[in-house]
Parts: structure tokens; C-alpha cells; sequence
């Protein structure tokens, strides 16, 4: 197990290598810089702020100088929000994108395999066809239609929620946005714990227990939903990456302060450490994600073994 | 001049006494139609495709028409603004139905990108085996655990938004699934008898390849397809949400929906039609795929 773990670790060093390289150079390579205005600056003064920022330099080596500067941790200044150093938006705009994102990864485990496993124990039952017809409604609207509509019913029909805005992280104002995050989740998640709770109940291991006299209750909660959350567990990796993609999305859309709106903001700025920064800080997310998923599926099916 | 049908009933005078044997093909496109949710969203699915090809002949109103006594107008038969007119004055239902070109032709153009990619890639993968499979696999897997969207992110930003990069970009990260796919059912496939036999015929290992493995894993490949289709759908949406999918004069459901968006509280129309339209299509994908892997895959009914 632990060998394992560092073996994960160290194989995800390259990974990060790549995805930092892509970035670096296909920011760079593109048309158009950080200081393209309408009014150009006279010649002198574009040349100190390049050479203040090292890119008088040629490409290669400004990289590794960008990766040198990494592995101390310091991203670099940002380019655009003056006087903010990248790491220090990052770490402000956190604590917003974690809630959010956590959030709706945590609904959409509890409620998508809640209704799962209802929807495959009354297998071809009216509720079952409500809730696959749910989740195909989910799956179907993807949250960036999900999100305006939202709003549009209970933040201007109805007026019960916010439209938009953080108001200091109260929770009225996290509800639309961890919804239209969480939604397609549940749907999907929902999906994959009905396909192989179905598949599980027909295996050999819950007819044993059921054969044992074990209640029901227990056959259902201690064997056939761990058997059938493994799909979910492995889902989890993606789902993920989703609710991060997605978070740049609905952090635009309900003008959250988290980081998903630098990415695209940083972007279109040629902001080019902002953008670098959150590729990594990202990148880095979804490995240990990746990480951590693995390791858990280890935990609960013995028959996928981890020091290979 | 002999059809098929015809050449086979000259081969074997009495074809037509004998009983009549199915093909898994067959098979497959008999349990497909019986799949009511299926068919109904075909039926849907070619309509809108219909619909899209057919547009200029469908409403009295030129895409770019602005009509500047109707800006932002809600929806009126008199004027047959079906779905009302957009913020410029133009009307809806005409841009909704252009926007049905460009976000079916990309989903299809894509997909047919990840396929050609994804099937040669696996296919050489599975059937070389051995050290040739296990660098082309990890070469995947490492692809598998990059943050992809924020790469075609990128990429529409820096280079611009290009309808042609769309399609390379979306087919690009669609593919890595499919070589998967391809690759298990490659691996099964090539212990068959009749890889064998082709093999002792000497037939070369490229014509194998494309003779005998590719046809044979189609099933799940078809299977996939119709779920990647939606799948590039949705992300030529969710980047032309942000404002980096295809431009002016070219509209997208996703453009459509993202202008909708902004004004949801003054003209809801602009944005329901469009997404309801980006919502049916989507739906419609995938029952198609449900219904396709269930027709194929009979095993778990």
C-alpha cells in the first residue's frame, strides 16, 4: 500500500511536468501579450516592464526559470490585478470554490446513490422510472442551461433565492449555484449505483447472505451497496474534473469569487501567471483526487490489489 | 446488372425454402426498434436535422435580417417571429435552426475525429500487444489525468475561436475512451480462429488490423459514438457559452443560450427555445445510446 502510494506520487511528477509545459507554451506561442492595447506603449517603457518580468528573455529559458520559481512556490506576480501576487488569489478565491465544489460533489454522492439504490430495489417500478427519467433530465440539461434557468424560477419568478452575487458566503446565496453544480452529478452518479446495484443483487455473495438469515436491511447496507458504490468511487475522478470545469462556468455565472473565473478572465488577458497558476493549482487537485480515489478503491474491493 | 440479393438466389436455387437465419445485425436492429424511447428519438432526432438542413425554407425571415422596430420581441405569429426576435432584432427561430447546423455538424464532425483517432489508436494498441500496448496505453492514461477542458480552453483563447480548431480540439479529447474501448475488445478479438487463420495466410498484420479486427468491434464502438456525439455537443455549448466557440455570423445552441442567458429576465424566449432544442438533442443522443447498447449488448435485460 504504501509503496503503492509513492510509486503514484512520483509517477504523477511527469504528468504535472507535461501539463505545465502545454500551458507554458501554448500560452506563449499564441498572438498577442499581456500589454496589447489600443494606445501602444512607447518602445523604452515596454522593454523595462519585459525585462522586469523576465520576458526579454528567450522562451526556453524564461521556462525554466517559471519552473524554478515553482518549485519555491511563488507563482508570480499577476499581471493584470496589480499588487496581487497569483498565489495570493488563489488562496483567496479557495475557500469560495471549495464550498461550492465540495458541496455539490457531496450531494451528488449522497442523493445520486440514495437514488440509485432506490430506483434498482424497485426495479420497473413507477419510482424507478422516475428517477431514471430525472436523471436522464440531468444528464440531458448541462448546469450552464441549468444554472440561468434556476435563477430564472426561484431567483426572478419566484424571488425566494439571490439571482447572483456571494453576499460574504451566506448560505441563501450557495444554494442555485451548488444545485446547478450537483445536478447533472446526481443524475450520472445516480445512474451508475442503479446499473450495478442491479448487478449485485444477482450475485452469488448477497444470495449467501440473504441464505444465512441475515436481515435484509443489513444484506442491502453492509454488502450489496458497497459492492455497488464501486462504480461510484471510480466515478468520483471524473466527477471531479467535471465539478471543476463546471465551476468556471457557474462561478461566472453567479459572479462567485472563487477561482474558476480567473482561469478564463487570466486567459483572455494573456494574464500569463494567473492562468499558469490556476492550470497547476487545478492539475494538482485533480491528481491527489485522482490519488485519493485509487486509494479508496483499493479499500473497499480486495481484489484490485495496489502494490502492483 | 445483379444486386446482392439477387446473385445469392442465383447461387442457391432454393434460398428462399430454406428457413431464414438473422444475423446479430439483425438481431440487434430488431430489438432496437422495439425500444419505443429509442425510436421516438430518432423519429425527433431526424426532424431537427430536417429542420436544420431545410431551414431557409422554413421561415419568411434571412438569418441576418434585423428588424429594427421588433427588437427583442417576444414571440408573434403575426410577424412569424415563432420564437421571438434577439437583442440585435433578428429573428429566433431562424438562428435557433442555423444554430442546429453548426452544434449537429460539430458533434458529428468531432466524434468523426475521436473515431478515426480512437479506433486506429486502439486497434494497433490491442493487437500489437506486449510492450507496444503497454507505452500506448500509459500514453493514454497520462492523457487521461489532465485537466483537457482547461487545455481547449486555452487553446480556443490563444489561437482564437476557429470552428475548424473546435472540431480538432473536441475530436482530440474525445478519443482517449474510445481507444480504450477498442483496445479491451481488440485484445479478445485477436485470439479468434480467424485472426489466426488470416494470420497463416499471410495477410499483413495492417490489413488484419483493418480487415478483420476493426469490423468486429464496432458494436460497443457504435455504442460509444452515440454518446460521444452529445458529449462534444454540450462542450462546443459550453465554450461557446464562454464566448470562445464559433462567432459571428456563425451562431451555435450554445452562442444562442449564452445570450439568452444575460437577458432571461427581460426576454425569457431567448433562452428557453435554444435550450430547449440543446436539451432534446442531448436527451435524444442518449436514449439512442441506451437503446443501441441494449439492441447490441442483450446480455444484461
Amino acid at each position: 500500500m504504501l509503496n503503492y502510494f509513492i510509486r503514484r506520487v512520483l509517477a504523477s511528477i511527469p504528468t504535472l511536468l507535461i501539463v505545465i509545459t502545454i500551458a507554458f507554451f501554448m500560452m506563449r506561442i499564441a498572438p498577442g501579450g499581456p500589454w496589447d492595447k489600443e494606445r501602444s506603449l512607447p518602445p523604452e517603457i515596454e522593454a523595462n516592464i519585459m525585462k522586469a518580468y523576465d520576458m526579454d528573455k528567450p522562451l526556453v529559458e524564461q521556462y525554466f526559470i517559471y519552473l524554478g520559481k515553482i518549485l519555491v512556490g511563488d507563482f508570480g506576480p499577476s499581471y493584470k490585478f496589480r499588487d496581487f501576487s497569483v498565489t495570493d488569489l488563489l488562496m483567496g478565491g479557495f475557500p469560495a470554490s471549495l464550498q461550492i465544489g465540495g458541496m455539490a460533489i457531496f450531494l451528488a454522492v449522497i442523493f445520486g446513490t440514495l437514488f440509485g439504490a432506490m430506483a434498482a430495489l424497485r426495479k420497473n417500478s413507477a419510482a424507478d422510472y422516475s428517477v431514471m427519467t430525472m436523471a436522464m433530465t440531468g444528464i440531458a440539461i448541462p448546469n450552464f442551461v441549468m444554472a440561468p434557468v434556476l435563477t430564472l424560477i426561484f431567483g426572478v419568478y419566484l424571488s425566494w433565492l439571490p439571482v447572483a452575487g456571494w453576499g460574504d458566503g451566506s448560505f441563501q446565496y450557495k444554494i442555485l449555484p451548488v444545485l446547478a453544480l450537483a445536478l447533472p452529478q446526481i443524475a450520472y452518479i445516480a445512474r451508475l449505483t442503479r446499473g450495478s446495484m442491479i448487478e449485485v443483487l444477482h450475485s452469488n455473495y448477497i444470495r449467501t447472505a440473504r441464505a444465512k438469515g441475515l436481515r435484509e436491511r443489513l444484506v442491502l447496507l453492509r454488502h450489496a451497496l458497497k459492492g455497488a458504490m464501486l462504480p461510484v468511487v471510480s466515478y468520483l475522478g471524473p466527477a471531479t474534473a467535471a465539478v471543476i470545469t463546471g465551476s468556471v462556468v457557474i462561478e461566472t455565472i453567479f459572479d462567485i469569487p472563487g477561482i474558476g473565473r480567473y482561469f478564463i478572465q487570466g486567459a483572455l488577458n494573456r494574464d500569463y501567471p494567473l492562468v499558469m497558476g490556476t492550470v497547476i493549482f487545478y492539475g494538482v487537485l485533480i491528481i491527489v483526487l485522482n490519488l485519493i480515489v485509487d486509494m479508496l478503491y483499493g479499500l473497499l474491493d480486495p481484489k484490485v490489489r495496489l502494490h502492483d | 446488372m445483379y444486386s446482392q440479393k439477387s446473385k445469392l438466389a442465383a447461387m442457391m436455387p432454393d434460398a428462399e425454402n430454406t428457413i431464414e437465419g438473422r444475423s446479430l445485425w439483425q438481431d440487434a436492429r430488431r430489438r432496437l426498434f422495439q425500444n419505443k424511447a429509442a425510436v421516438v428519438s430518432m423519429a425527433i432526432l431526424a426532424i431537427i436535422a430536417l429542420m436544420a438542413i431545410f431551414a431557409p425554407f422554413l421561415s419568411p425571415h434571412p438569418l441576418d435580417e434585423i428588424y429594427w422596430d421588433r427588437i427583442q420581441a417576444a414571440p408573434d405569429y403575426a410577424n412569424a417571429h415563432w420564437f421571438g426576435t434577439d437583442s440585435s432584432g433578428r429573428d429566433l427561430f431562424i438562428r435557433v435552426l442555423y444554430g442546429a447546423r453548426v452544434s449537429l455538424m460539430v458533434g458529428i464532425l468531432a466524434t468523426g475525429v475521436s473515431l478515426i483517432i480512437g479506433v486506429t489508436y486502439g486497434a494497433i494498441s490491442g493487437y500489437f500487444g506486449g510492450k507496444v500496448d503497454n507505452f500506448m496505453m500509459r500514453f493514454v492514461d497520462i492523457m487521461y489525468s489532465l485537466p483537457f477542458m482547461f487545455f481547449v480552453i486555452l487553446l480556443m483563447v490563444v489561437f482564437g475561436r476557429n470552428i475548424f480548431l473546435i472540431f480538432v480540439a473536441l475530436g482530440a479529447v474525445e478519443w482517449l475512451t474510445m481507444a480504450r474501448i477498442v483496445r479491451g475488445q481488440t485484445l479478445s478479438i485477436k485470439r479468434k480462429e480467424y485472426v489466426e487463420a488470416a494470420h497463416a495466410g499471410g495477410v499483413s498484420n495492417l490489413k488484419i488490423i483493418f480487415r478483420h479486427i476493426i469490423p468486429n468491434v464496432l458494436g460497443p464502438v457504435i455504442v460509444y459514438v452515440t454518446l460521444t456525439v452529445p458529449q462534444v455537443i454540450l462542450t462546443e455549448s459550453f465554450l461557446s457559452f464562454l464566448g470562445l466557440g464559433v462567432q459571428e455570423p456563425l451562431t451555435s445552441w450554445g452562442v444562442l443560450i449564452s445570450e439568452g442567458a444575460k437577458l432571461m429576465e427581460m426576454a425569457p424566449w431567448m433562452l428557453i427555445y435554444p435550450a430547449i432544442f440543446l436539451a432534446t438533442t442531448l436527451f435524444c443522443f442518449n436514449f439512442i445510446g441506451d437503446g443501441l447498447r441494449d439492441a447490441l449488448d442483450p446480455k444484461d435485460r
